[in-house]
């Protein structure tokens, strides 16, 4: 993403600034048409293999409007996969789904919603010529991509402590999967005093037993809707009938602590983790991108090089970063707002 | 086509007499950093090449190996049949990610498409050479993934052998992939912005030649396909590293999921290969029969109707996976209307060459070879596409031949013929032309043995990927195996006809095959900057103004002709 958002300012930034590979394509033919020979019959900002700066910024739109299509279809694998395990096992989602904080992801929907307006009046600034309007928003709007992380880090963090985490070590009991992971889990841990789950298979998805498939109340949660249901429960035995909605209450919900004793617990549970994982890590990724994008942008507003005849990189940067905005807008509800 | 000679002086004469050698885009800058951090397409272009022909001599290698060793029934050269596994991995892996799919657009489209369309570049040059160095990235990480023990997936990367497989070399190859998919992204884009917005004045849409159609319309499949590898490759590697289990059915994943996403991607990557290759083929006919292309608008909506229905066809790969019977058959019909475009551009191939004046170049023998073997390729793919014969030919040597009809014997095919093409054009030298010849006639017979033998081997039950096998298929098999020997020797000639060129070559023309478009109305090799004033462009399948200069030894064109057709000025 830099690469294009750099490529559409190859020009700019040369110039007077000559790097060892620009030097290549500017020295040796001085025909003018790229301005670095300082006749000043052509814009500094125009590149040597365009006519018009109009013809460049449509150039440099349609390749970011292209980049984001490819960002919508990278994600698009991931939300197929979300569809395809939702349609297999609905009861994971709306049992998993409790386990999310709403509120702190309700706050980072409002944090990147308002980072988008940032960036979006970062854009008209540019265009405008406030430099200092340009250069709070571009810092504002980098605040909210830290302010988002910083909310993140916490979630997470929850999330690891109480083994809410994808894979085998969903499996073991919170607090007991320090250290060696594999080991924890292959070894047949003896159930520790007092608990009321044990892991009894050290590595039930391996060996799928569809003997101890759980009896899940029908009438209480939607059955898969084909398949092996695959892992069975952690402790193996078949769980006692939920009473009604396997919603945890309020005090769960803030602290969801220890999700194995919970006894509505549908099969599969890790696989909400999986790709809760897989798509909020992808799409942190993205915001950390952003950053730089957004660091590059602030570093080249203050040293002045946009104006209201060269705010490309300014603009498509804050597409690129809106697009990051709008894949958390379908991913909160996605993830958080089940019920 | 007369013979007029060259006007003494004007512009044409300016563009097209041989320019002092110190004056192209390869003499331009001298020194290995004047490369390693060019931005010129065309020099983009050159090093894709070399890179591509070096990976293409590696999975060329392993296909040897993996064809003797299929010599005899058990051990022939290796004992251990994980090291055969290995080979045609490797050999698949290194021919479809690092060969075929950038071959045309990375290599020939990188140094071609901005000359043709009459620009100086293509959109972002930065981008290219960064997409340059992904490729580059990607391709030492596939070796990376040899030091570190291969890999024997297949190049399919089924899971959950995939991610069980102990073999080193997974990790490292499936980030290559990854990087590989987002260097074609980004030339993929490239193109589509360069061809939207980079048209010079006069290049209308349907004024451009057909190869740019088709590199159009391989770069659109490009951007919105290659991004699913992409998101599929790193499920792939969190799957096996962290063991999230979205594809491991015992954890309540699904492997025919990671099916349908790769044959998402992998499906229209085909066509990635294949589309850019037709476009080859239609330049190379159209000029060297020295006639109009028959059903221009035909043929360039073909293109683009072909990468529409290769996003709607993959579940073809998967008859045998449990999908629904609806799928099936569903799949199986969409996969039967691919045959349309595709014959819409055989026979206007055909009715092209009919009444034309052809001359029997090296570049178009490849390209009357491609349409022979597109021909059978493209005939077998509808013995797969039936949903009930394809039951008993699936994972056969029947789909080997298809594929190898398809992916080598079209796609890779028109590589050479389209490196023949425009090789003066690249380098300013001929290659020799009889070498050239008698080396596409031996690669031609040698590649039939082959395959059409595997055929035979595959409708008769013989599993692909066997490391051994019932010995009444052996007759097969070594006949297989020396149809690649001969392929081999007939790669080497090729070899020597082209590299050759650099050491006996003559200078080449500005235009040695009679070409109407606009790279042959530029020096060879091209300046720098292509073009010294905005070319003026015509009708590129319009050769009655193209004349023959015997004293350049090529060929130019009157645009003053032209001119007095349409009023506007040369």
């Amino acid at each position: 993403m830099t690469q294009i958002a750099h490529d559409h300012h190859a020009p700019a930034h040369g110039h007077g600034h000559s790097h060892g590979h620009d030097a290549h394509g500017h020295d040796a033919h001085g025909h003018g048409a790229h301005g670095h020979d300082g006749h000043g019959h052509h814009d500094p900002h125009l590149a040597h293999h365009f006519d018009s700066l109009a013809q460049q910024f449509d150039s440099a739109k349609l390749g970011i409007w292209l980049f984001l299509a490819t960002e919508v279809l990278f994600f698009g694998g991931l939300f197929v996969a979300y569809a395809i395990l939702r349609m297999r096992f609905p009861e994971v989602f709306s049992f998993a789904s409790h386990y999310l904080d709403t509120i702190m992801g309700g706050i980072n929907t409002c944090v990147l919603i308002i980072s988008s307006l940032t960036m979006a009046l970062a854009v008209r600034y540019a265009q405008t010529d406030n430099r200092k309007g340009l250069i709070t928003c571009l810092v504002l709007t980098f605040l909210g991509a830290v302010g988002f992380l910083v909310i993140k880090y916490f979630e997470y963090t929850h999330k690891f402590h109480d083994n809410l985490v994808w894979g085998p070590s969903f499996y073991v009991p919170p607090h007991s999967a320090e250290g060696d992971l594999e080991g924890a889990v292959l070894k047949t841990a003896p159930a520790p005093p007092g608990a009321a789950i044990t892991v009894v298979n050290p590595a039930p998805w391996q060996v799928p037993d569809l003997a101890r498939k759980p009896a899940v109340d029908a009438s209480a949660v939607k059955a898969a809707a084909m398949g092996p249901s695959g892992v069975a429960r952690a402790n193996g035995t078949p769980a006692p009938a939920p009473a009604a909605e396997p919603a945890p209450d309020a005090k769960d919900q803030a602290h969801p602590g220890t999700h194995l004793e919970d006894a509505s617990m549908p099969p599969n549970t890790h696989l909400f983790f999986a790709i809760y994982y897989a798509m909020t890590g992808l799409h942190g990724i993205h915001v950390v991108a952003g950053m730089g994008i957004l660091a590059w942008l602030t570093w080249r507003a203050v040293r002045g090089d946009f104006s209201s005849k060269n705010f490309t990189a300014v603009d498509t940067g804050g597409l690129y970063w809106h697009i990051v905005d709008l894949i958390w807008i379908f991913l909160f509800p996605l993830f958080y707002l089940i019920h | 086509m007369t013979t007029v000679p060259l006007p003494t002086s004007g512009p044409i004469r300016d563009t097209l007499e041989a320019r002092p050698d110190s004056d192209n885009y390869l003499t331009h800058t001298r020194g290995v950093l004047s490369w390693v951090f060019t931005l010129d397409h065309k020099r983009i272009g050159v090093m894709y090449m070399w890179a591509v022909l070096a990976s293409f001599l590696l999975g060329g290698i392993f296909a040897l190996l993996l064809r003797t060793e299929l010599l005899t029934p058990g051990p022939t050269i290796t004992a251990d049949a994980s090291v055969y596994n290995k080979w045609f991995t490797l050999h698949g892996a290194i021919m479809v990610f690092l060969v075929i799919i950038p071959s045309i657009p990375a290599a020939l489209g990188n140094v071609i498409l901005p000359i043709m369309l009459g620009a100086k570049d293509v959109a972002f040059p930065k981008l290219n050479l960064f997409s340059f160095y992904l490729w580059m990235s990607g391709a030492v990480l596939c070796i990376v993934s040899l030091a570190m023990g291969g890999f024997d997936t297949g190049w399919t990367f089924y899971t959950p052998y995939s991610t069980t497989t102990d073999t080193g070399g997974v990790i490292p190859v499936l980030t290559a992939v990854f990087l590989l998919g987002f260097s074609s992204i980004f030339t993929g884009l490239n193109f589509v912005v360069t061809v939207h917005k980079l048209r010079p004045p006069g290049m209308t849409w349907f004024r451009m030649p057909l190869f740019l159609w088709a590199l159009y319309a391989t770069a659109i499949i490009q951007v919105l396909a290659t991004p699913v590898l992409g998101i599929t490759l790193l499920l792939l590697i969190v799957e096996r590293t962290i063991n999230i289990g979205i594809f491991n059915p015992s954890m309540g994943g699904d492997p025919v999921l990671y099916q349908h996403f790769f044959w998402f991607y992998s499906h229209p990557a085909v066509y990635i290969m294949i589309l850019p290759a037709m476009g080859i083929i239609s330049e190379i006919i159209a000029i060297n029969s020295h006639r109009s292309i028959f059903g221009y608008r035909f043929i360039a909506f073909s293109s683009i109707a072909i990468a529409m229905f290769s996003f709607i066809v993959w579940g073809h790969h998967m008859f045998t996976s449990g999908q629904s019977p609806l799928m099936n058959t569903l799949f199986s019909a969409i996969s039967f209307s691919v045959a349309i475009p595709s014959a819409v551009k055989v026979f206007n191939w055909v009715a092209t060459l009919y009444k034309g004046s052809v001359s029997l170049t090296t570049p178009m023998w490849y390209a009357l070879a491609f349409i022979f073997l597109f021909t059978i390729g493209g005939l077998t793919g509808l013995h797969l596409a039936t949903l009930s014969t394809d039951v008993h030919l699936h994972d056969t040597y029947f789909v080997v031949a298809h594929f190898h009809y398809v992916m080598m014997g079209s796609a890779l095919i028109a590589m050479i013929g389209g490196l023949h093409h425009w090789w003066p054009k690249i380098f300013g030298r001929m290659y020799h032309e009889k070498l050239g010849t008698v080396a596409c006639w031996i690669i031609f017979i040698g590649f039939n043995v082959t395959f059409f033998t595997q055929f035979m081997l595959g409708s008769q039950g013989m599993p692909r990927r066997y490391y051994d096998y019932q010995p009444e298929y052996q007759v097969y098999h070594v006949i297989s195996t020396m149809g690649s020997y001969i392929m081999a020797f007939g790669f080497t000639l090729t070899a020597v006809s082209l590299f050759g060129s650099f050491f006996t070559g003559q200078r080449a023309p500005a235009n040695p095959w009679g070409g109407r478009s606009l790279e042959w109305q530029c020096a060879s090799p091209p300046p720098f900057d292509n073009f010294a004033k905005t070319p003026r462009v015509g009708d590129c399948y319009d050769f009655t103004d193209v004349h023959w200069d015997e004293k350049t030894g090529g060929y130019w064109v009157d645009e003053s002709a032209d001119t007095a057709k349409d009023g506007r000025p040369a």
